[in-house]
């Protein structure tokens, strides 16, 4: 039988008086697009950084392609794989987008203690870069923009870029439609759909129609704990999920 | 094209700046270019650190000032003829002296920087701050090398075909040695190594979801920004013929980082113009004014607020992008 991609269990973190993360469990399969849905101040951020290493659990493990990563560092889990991007997007705003990605690149090309050759130029890193800017459907026009000068969307649209660059075998999408406008929003959720089955992925997010028309399956989280977990179907018509959060959505 | 032939005039005035001070009657202005040049080795290599690693050390004077004391001590060993230590022969051979402050360096850089990049931000500025005074103290105390004094080298060391005591020629092998540390540095820069730098100085966090651990390659870059700073301060031995433990002093740190400000930060050039800046400034405020260093404050101050990119910046060529 296959094993989950990603594995978490009996997550639990508290600060202070606060339990941000209350006995969770999630796990992501093969193939699967994961979203995680919840009201602000569900937890879903101080979950993504118990996933990732950036905030550690008090109790509760997690498993990464059957292995225990609970006790690596950011950096260590993403060289294995586990990947993220981030809602308020983390880039060198000095560089140009292409620089940016084929850094991301590079980083997975074997360690970076080599100074001499120009990396600047160096076609085993600008090809896979350019080819993943096309892929996340950046014009070529703006490959060579500093990133600081970049707008939000095309910004958003980059951050996707950087952490497919950096070889994920799951990827934990903070927000990606974070911010987007309506256009920009539709055209992530299609870039989303075609990465869809080739790369697992755990998704973020608050735009609802995005989440049902991509999510194979919906785990909504209030106050710290998974309340319901299911497709888009059974989460819509689930009375707890209803009242908690949807109702809230809708007014 | 431009900019090619803008390096080459100015590599070539600066070969040929000795003749022309000699020709104006100003045959002081080498030795002045010297100390310049050498000055201009240490901020470069600080400015690999602050300029493209984002790492603010308060504390390269120390290194410096270790590059110099290994051309005191190995030139008082070779004068007393007894071995440092019982085994390290004194030596007045150049070859000998400038790799072997530049391990030195390194090796110091290498402990210092292990511990004190376990920390960030403004603890790091003083954790380098406090090492370097260490340094600077242990030097006070050794009396055996002159201690507050400092120690005198009588002679410049042996170069094979050059003669260091003509004062064209020590500035001329200074130069050299600069260019040399600047390609080298350029290349750097441009590396693997040095994309992976720029991305710790813009953002550490990306960096690590990338999968990068940041730790060894800061540490990397701040030894061989140790090594070029116990390169230049073996050649302001050679120069100065004199080392003391005024040259670690935390006031040489505070300079280093104002040239590499003032000639703009992470820049090819900038920290040699910020080293030939910050001398002239002295020169010729000093020159002017005993107070000198009353005007020289608020110079530094329109620089940095009206200039963002330094002197390099004002000339239109700030910082790269990658």
């Amino acid at each position: 039988m296959a094993e989950p991609v990603l594995l978490a269990q009996g997550l639990f973190k508290r600060f202070g008086g606060l339990v941000a993360t209350d006995n969770l469990s999630l796990d992501v399969w093969p193939g699967e697009l994961h979203a995680l849905i919840g009201p602000n101040g569900a937890g879903k951020t101080t979950l993504i950084g118990l996933l990732t290493g950036e905030i550690r659990p008090d109790t509760g493990r997690i498993l990464f392609l059957g292995q225990d990563v609970s006790r690596l560092s950011v950096a260590a889990r993403a060289r294995r794989g586990l990947v993220r991007s981030f809602q308020i997007v983390q880039l060198l705003d000095d560089d140009t987008a292409e620089a940016n990605v084929a850094l991301a690149v590079q980083t997975h090309a074997g360690h970076s203690f080599r100074f001499w050759r120009r990396a600047g130029s160096d076609p085993a890193l600008l090809d896979p870069a350019r080819a993943l800017l096309r892929q996340v459907g950046l014009g070529q026009a703006r490959w060579d923009t500093r990133v600081g000068d970049l707008s939000h969307g095309e910004r958003k649209v980059l951050e996707l870029a950087m952490a497919l660059a950096a070889s994920p075998r799951l990827l934990l999408l903070d927000e990606p439609m974070a911010g987007l406008g309506t256009a920009e929003s539709l055209a992530m959720t299609e870039t989303l759909r075609a990465l869809k089955g080739r790369i697992p992925m755990l998704v973020i997010e608050h735009d609802m129609e995005a989440v049902f028309s991509l999510a194979d399956r919906i785990t909504v989280l209030v106050y710290g704990r998974a309340i319901a977990s299911g497709s888009a179907a059974a989460i819509r018509a689930d009375p707890a999920v209803q009242e908690a959060y949807l109702a809230e959505e809708t007014g | 094209m431009l900019e090619r032939v803008v390096l080459v005039v100015l590599l070539l005035g600066a070969i040929l700046l000795p003749f022309g001070a000699e020709a104006v009657g100003l045959p002081a202005t080498t030795g002045i270019a010297t100390q310049i040049v050498c000055l201009a080795i240490a901020a470069a290599s600080l400015n690999l650190l602050i300029g493209h690693g984002g790492l603010v050390s308060f504390g390269h004077a120390a290194y410096f000032g270790l590059g110099a004391y290994v051309v005191g001590i190995l030139w008082e060993h070779f004068r007393l003829g007894e071995p440092l230590l019982g085994f390290i022969p004194g030596s007045n051979q150049l070859l000998v002296t400038l790799p072997l402050a530049m391990l030195v360096a390194g090796l110091a850089a290498a402990a210092i920087g292990a511990l004190s990049l376990r920390t960030s931000g403004v603890q790091f500025i003083m954790i380098t701050l406090a090492f370097a005074q260490m340094v600077f103290f242990l030097f006070v105390g050794l009396q055996q090398y002159g201690g507050d004094d400092g120690l005198v080298v009588r002679r410049r060391n042996l170069v094979p075909g050059l003669d260091l005591r003509d004062a064209m020629q020590m500035y001329w092998l200074c130069l050299g040695l600069l260019v040399a540390w600047l390609l080298v540095l350029a290349r750097i820069v441009g590396s693997r190594f040095g994309r992976v730098l720029e991305g710790v100085r813009q953002n550490e966090r990306r960096m690590a979801a990338i999968g990068v651990s940041t730790y060894a390659y800061k540490l990397v870059a701040f030894i061989l920004s140790g090594v070029g700073c116990g390169l230049a301060g073996a050649l302001m031995a050679n120069y100065l013929r004199f080392v003391s433990p005024e040259m670690m002093s935390w006031q040489r740190s505070g300079e280093l980082m104002v040239m590499v400000i003032l000639g703009g930060v992470g820049t090819a050039l900038g920290p040699v113009l910020g080293a030939a800046g910050l001398v002239g400034l002295e020169y010729t405020l000093g020159g002017l004014t005993e107070h000198w260093q009353f005007f020289l404050g608020p110079i530094l101050l329109a620089v940095v607020l009206y200039a963002r990119g330094g002197l390099m910046g004002l000339l239109g060529y700030g910082r790269r992008h990658g």
